[in-house]
């Protein structure tokens, strides 16, 4: 173990353990809300990640798994009582099968086709569901907020809880996205993202390990949603279905980094503090400074630093080995 | 069937042709730039909605009607599809498919950013039109305004059709489409074709913008009404088809004013967004696209 791998590690248990005490430290109820949202931006990234980013397919449907979390939940609690904790696992159950459903056809598609068709997907879903009265249409659900406690995930009087509901989740999230960069089919993912006719000739069966990416990023998405339903208590098609929503799941792994473990909460964190940022700043004024800064500076990264935050990280790595006069390599997709 | 059903059907089917020529033109704009370069351009309702905004201040300030001030919207677009060529775009051409996704994505944030910054996030219309009221052509009633917008659509369609396949310069922009290493020998400046590729889409979509806003509310984030229709029917002609695109527009609009009819208006864009699906799945080149 080298220097800058102990640095790493060091850096990460520091990170970690002031990410646990932060609502200890911090009280400030605007603050613990923005890393509420830090952290459940950072969930949905390393979520997309795993098949937009190991797995090369890029979805701009993720909205649609999202919802599906989050509606599943909120209907299963309002209608019939059942504990949110288990609406988040039937929320993932059948985001996943439905993520089966519709890859099963897609995944013939290559490139701009498959993204094209997922946008399409979650559009459709979303007038679906304004359209269906049974979960309350284009008026929404709202979720009882009587019962207050862990049991019902409902916490009125402090948002803490969310807070390490919603680093849990993450947690979770990186420990699969670490197990699938890890096991073999992390290096089938890459396989079949780098050279698909390659990978084939191999034997890798690629719907099969496209099925399994899209499977796990829906349920975890899925998960994400139902945490978002249970900490606003309303959803409606506008807020958990809708497209600008897939963009910017898509858009915080990018930002990021594509396929590297950390990126999309590197992402998470540019992100969510540019748009809460701008919107504090200039949002109120309703003369969309916020868009011009926000849509300037997704511009600007596309532009210079395609490979997204990490590449800036990875890039400095590689000099500082260099500099320490060792040969390593690098192989594609390995970030930091 | 009575006659009046008739009617309501003939008059149904007349809307989505008509509403099918404009689309067909927006989507002419976004096929020319994807394939000459590969780069599918999210930015694309927005030269739509600066095109509108163009006209609605030539209305406004100088009283000038959005269908003379028509020939200066698409030179203006023109040139804003240049410069975004030339200051992003050519950056990126080389970088993967995905940072090419969120570069025209954040463009089409920031685009919404600055009109709703000079033009405030209101929406408004176009007062003095020379094209109002109905006029009635063997039974079926037709907007003015709508009629005249199908009409330049063709006649524009018509000449970008021409341009591409009949002058020098559209040929040396088709065969960068085909196959831009091998045009590039025959010394064609490729560089020179993909700025011409923005400025053509560019002004397609803003002399659309110009044609809608004789009837069509303006607003920053009109553009959102149009860009996935734009998609389905970029995707059903097949990618980089000009021919393909007209046809599939018209398709498009029949598609969405017959299921508004049969199925209910709030179905329409599903309908539309699943025969987007279909096509997708059972013939990914589309009508006439390249195999």
């Amino acid at each position: 173990m080298d220097r800058l791998t102990m640095i790493k590690y060091v850096l990460g248990v520091v990170i970690l353990l002031l990410t646990l005490g932060f609502p200890l430290i911090v009280t400030q109820p605007s603050l613990v809300n923005f890393a509420i949202l830090v952290l459940m931006a950072a969930q949905l990234g390393v979520a997309w990640n795993i098949l937009g980013g190991y797995a090369g397919q890029v979805s701009l449907g993720h909205a649609v798994f999202y919802g599906i979390g989050a509606y599943a939940s909120s209907v299963l609690a309002a209608k019939f009582g059942l504990s949110p904790w288990l609406g988040m696992l039937a929320g993932g159950v059948i985001a996943s099968l439905f993520s089966l459903v519709v890859g099963w056809p897609c995944f013939r598609l290559k490139g701009h086709y498959f993204a094209m068709a997922t946008l399409a997907i979650a559009a459709i879903v979303e007038i679906l569901v304004t359209n269906w009265d049974y979960v309350e249409g284009a008026i929404g659900i709202s979720l009882p907020m009587n019962t207050s406690g862990w049991a019902a995930m409902v916490f009125t009087r402090s948002k803490t809880p969310y807070f390490y509901i919603a680093l849990g989740l993450l947690l979770f999230s990186l420990a699969v996205s670490w197990i699938f960069k890890r096991s073999y089919i992390g290096y089938y993912f890459r396989a079949i993202k780098e050279d698909p006719d390659a990978a084939r000739s191999l034997g890798v069966s690629l719907s099969h390990y496209k099925l399994i990416a899209i499977a796990a990023s829906a349920f975890l998405t899925a998960m994400g949603g139902t945490l978002y339903a249970q900490k606003e208590l309303f959803i409606d098609p506008g807020s958990v279905l809708v497209g600008s929503l897939s963009i910017k799941i898509a858009l915080i792994a990018i930002l990021g980094g594509v396929g590297t473990l950390f990126g999309p909460v590197m992402g998470a964190v540019v992100l969510i503090t540019i748009e809460e940022f701008t919107r504090q700043m200039f949002g109120s004024t309703g003369m969309g400074t916020d868009m011009i800064i926000y849509g300037g500076i997704i511009v600007v990264i596309a532009v210079f630093s395609p490979g997204g935050i990490a590449a800036l990280f990875a890039e400095r790595e590689r000099a500082w080995r260099a500099r320490q006069r060792r040969v390593v390599f690098n192989p594609p997709g390995e970030g930091i | 069937m009575t006659n009046l059903t008739v009617t309501l059907l003939a008059q149904t089917v007349a809307s989505g042709l008509m509403i099918g020529l404009i689309y067909a033109l927006i989507a002419i704009g976004l096929t020319l730039i994807f394939g000459v370069m590969d780069i599918v351009n999210f930015a694309h309702g927005e030269f739509l909605m600066l095109g509108m905004y163009a006209s609605f201040w030539g209305a406004s300030l100088f009283l000038l009607d959005p269908l003379v001030t028509l020939p200066l919207t698409a030179l203006m677009l023109f040139a804003l599809g240049v410069l975004i060529y030339r200051l992003v775009i050519r950056r990126i051409l080389a970088a993967p498919m995905l940072s090419q996704i969120f570069a025209t994505f954040g463009m089409m944030i920031l685009l919404r950013g600055v009109a709703q910054f000079l033009w405030k996030p209101d929406h408004r219309t176009v007062s003095h039109s020379l094209v109002e009221g109905k006029i009635t052509v063997l039974g079926l009633q037709f907007g003015t305004p709508q009629l005249t917008a199908s009409l330049g659509a063709v006649l524009v369609t018509g000449g970008i059709w021409w341009f591409l396949n009949r002058t020098r310069l559209g040929t040396a922009l088709e065969a960068t489409s085909i196959d831009r290493e091998a045009a590039t020998l025959m010394g064609i400046n490729s560089q020179r074709m993909f700025a011409l590729a923005w400025g053509l889409g560019a002004a397609c979509a803003g002399v659309a913008g110009a044609l809608l806003s004789t009837y069509f509310p303006i607003f920053p984030e009109v553009g959102a009404d149009f860009i996935l229709i734009a998609f389905v029917v970029v995707v059903l002609g097949g990618f980089g088809s000009v021919a393909g695109a007209f046809w599939a527009g018209i398709i498009v609009g029949e598609v969405e004013v017959l299921g508004g009819f049969f199925v209910g208006p709030a179905y329409k864009t599903a309908l539309v967004l699943s025969l987007f699906l279909l096509v997708l799945l059972f013939r990914p080149r589309g009508l006439m696209g390249k195999a």
